[in-house]
């Protein structure tokens, strides 16, 4: 009965064929399952972690209990905070130098600043590795110093992706309102702080969380530049994912999830409002 | 744009930052590593870069051509897996309403943007001997064993689990699992700018749906496909976690092999060699790509006359 009231299926209407429907729901199953189960059992009250025995937050507490996953929490977000302001500045700085001038070796410095993606992670940890090895950089530095070596790792390849998404933001950028405000009598670093800059700051946005959230992630180059006293979240649940599942790992592991939901969402709504206001008059 | 020379204070100030981190803290280290790969171990810490070829020569010898071929491999039939896998997929989304349209897209993003270690992690809980996939298969098992002691008939063996973890096909599921938003979301953004009246025309002039995919939308999509497949192929080439994490003793790829010449086998000069033919090969998919789209920028979007006229 219902069937007759719906419009037939359009040619196009791939959406709207079942085996279409079937094949993104298998997908979308294939993708989400395994992060729900491990969310779901992270509640579990079974060390077992496979059969249902009701709800407890206890893993949650051995988690916030566990001294070592907190300080390690607390390196990666220290690492992820002066990665971010680095990135920010540089690609920022980036995205600008590029966007306004004509130079000798601009391609060469464009590819270049594309590497840091493109370079197998493996590679470029193990080039950290080496080049800190090789300048004799100090591990026995006090707290926030001897997180040095991996904040400059991460810099590196978070700012080439900061300068992307601002590189596009300032593509909708109107010069004459640059030019209006120097006419006006604003110098140089006047026109950029209240003309440019404001009208860079949704990419900005976008670019910080990006960045946060790659350096938070980061696992394998950061593998390659912590020591024993800089361990960094990732490499914590590493090790402790190599020896067994455990409902504590699933806790931890849900914790970052949820953060890094939210970061991404964050960012996806500023990339957005981006799209929109760059759609609109300038 | 202006010229650097117009204002060269202001260019200065701006370019310095970026160019200088660049050299100093990517440029300089590559050029290092890029070194020692033509260097040999003196002693227990000390190197020596002597100009050898040694590093490169043990790299093409047949235990490592092997696990390089193995990677080459591992990491092709990852890509192909994911185009089959993520072709609907992106056609669905592609088509989808207004309305679920960001939703489908969000919801292929959004486990792009969960770690990878996590993800790596809860594939580990899954495919474990008493993990949720042998669990489930177990009860199954279980059931038809129930319903056939009601029918009247013998009951089945005990369930034997399955040895999913730790093997080559834990290794490409997990690949799979890990790359399949790479390859969706440019097969999207270039389905998404397709002619749909040149579908519709196909599909008038009587042509299945299947074959309206392989001649003209497969073609159309082509820079699309290209890119898909480099961005899955390159990452998956170097995948370290994966393999590590799921892969048996038998399953290792070539990042894993630098992993243990740098962390355990302490023979430095031989991971870097292995790490810039990881990065050769890596920049020849990328240049490779580079040249395809060219081609195609050329030949229009890919779809001349002459397409039309073979179709």
């Amino acid at each position: 009965m219902m069937r007759r009231l719906r419009p037939a299926i359009a040619p196009l209407d791939y959406t709207r064929r079942w085996s279409m429907r079937l094949w993104v729901g298998l997908v979308m199953f294939f993708l989400y399952a395994p992060l729900v189960a491990l969310m779901v059992f992270s509640f579990n009250d079974s060390r077992r972690n496979i059969v249902w025995r009701g709800f407890t937050t206890k893993y949650y507490d051995k988690v916030m209990h566990n001294d070592m996953l907190m300080e390690a929490l607390g390196n990666s977000l220290t690492i992820a905070f002066f990665t971010t302001i680095i990135s920010l500045v540089l690609g920022g700085l980036a995205a600008v130098m590029l966007w306004r001038f004509r130079f000798p070796w601009k391609t060469a410095v464009e590819g270049a600043m594309a590497l840091p993606i493109v370079v197998p992670e493996i590679c470029f940890g193990v080039a950290m590795l080496i080049f800190f090895a090789q300048i004799g950089w100090p591990t026995d530095m006090p707290w926030p110093f001897s997180l040095g070596a991996i904040t400059i790792a991460h810099v590196t390849f978070c700012f080439p992706f900061v300068a992307m998404v601002v590189r596009s933001r300032l593509a909708s950028f109107n010069r004459e309102e640059e030019e209006a405000a120097k006419d006006l009598g604003a110098s140089e670093w006047q026109a950029f702080r209240d003309v440019l800059l404001p009208h860079m700051k949704p990419g900005l946005i976008a670019g910080a969380l990006l960045a946060f959230t790659m350096s938070l992630d980061d696992f394998v180059i950061t593998f390659f530049t912590s020591g024993p006293n800089t361990i960094t979240f990732p490499v914590k649940v590493y090790s402790m994912v190599r020896f067994s599942v455990t409902p504590e790992v699933n806790a931890a592991s849900t914790l970052l999830i949820v953060l890094t939901v939210i970061m991404t969402s964050v960012a996806l709504y500023f990339q957005n409002r981006m799209a929109q206001s760059g759609k609109g008059p300038a | 744009m202006q010229g650097w020379r117009t204002q060269k204070r202001v260019f200065a100030t701006i370019a310095t930052g970026p160019v200088l981190w660049l050299l100093l803290f990517f440029i300089i280290p590559l050029a290092v590593l890029w070194a020692y790969s033509f260097g040999r171990n003196v002693g227990l810490t000390e190197i020596e870069i002597s100009g050898t070829f040694a590093n490169y020569a043990k790299a093409i010898e047949p235990l490592y051509l092997q696990i390089f071929g193995k990677s080459i491999a591992v990491a092709a039939l990852t890509t192909f897996i994911c185009l089959i896998v993520g072709f609907p997929v992106a056609l669905a989304i592609t088509f989808a309403t207004p309305k679920y349209k960001p939703w489908l897209l969000l919801g292929i993003m959004l486990p792009f943007w969960t770690n990878l270690l996590i993800r790596t992690y809860a594939l580990m809980a899954v495919l474990r001997t008493e993990g949720y996939a042998n669990q489930s298969l177990g009860s199954l098992w279980q059931l038809s064993s129930n319903a056939r002691v009601v029918l009247g008939l013998q009951p089945l063996d005990a369930f034997e689990p399955l040895h999913l973890l730790y093997n080559n096909f834990a290794v490409v599921l997990g690949l799979v699992y890990v790359h399949l938003p790479f390859m969706v979301l440019p097969l999207y953004a270039a389905l998404d700018r397709l002619d749909r009246s040149l579908i519709e025309a196909s599909l008038d002039l009587g042509a299945g749906h299947f074959r309206t995919l392989l001649t003209i939308v497969a073609p159309l999509a082509a820079p699309g496909i290209i890119s898909g497949v480099v961005i899955t192929f390159v990452p998956a080439l170097g995948a370290y976690l994966t393999p590590d994490l799921l892969g048996g003793t038998d399953s290792q790829m070539i990042a894993n092999v630098i992993e243990r010449q740098f962390k355990r086998a302490n023979d430095w000069p031989f991971g870097s060699a292995l790490s810039f033919m990881l990065m050769y090969a890596t920049f020849i998919m990328i240049a490779w790509q580079a040249q395809r789209e060219r081609k195609l920028m050329r030949t229009g979007t890919g779809i001349g006359p002459d397409v039309g006229v073979r179709a």
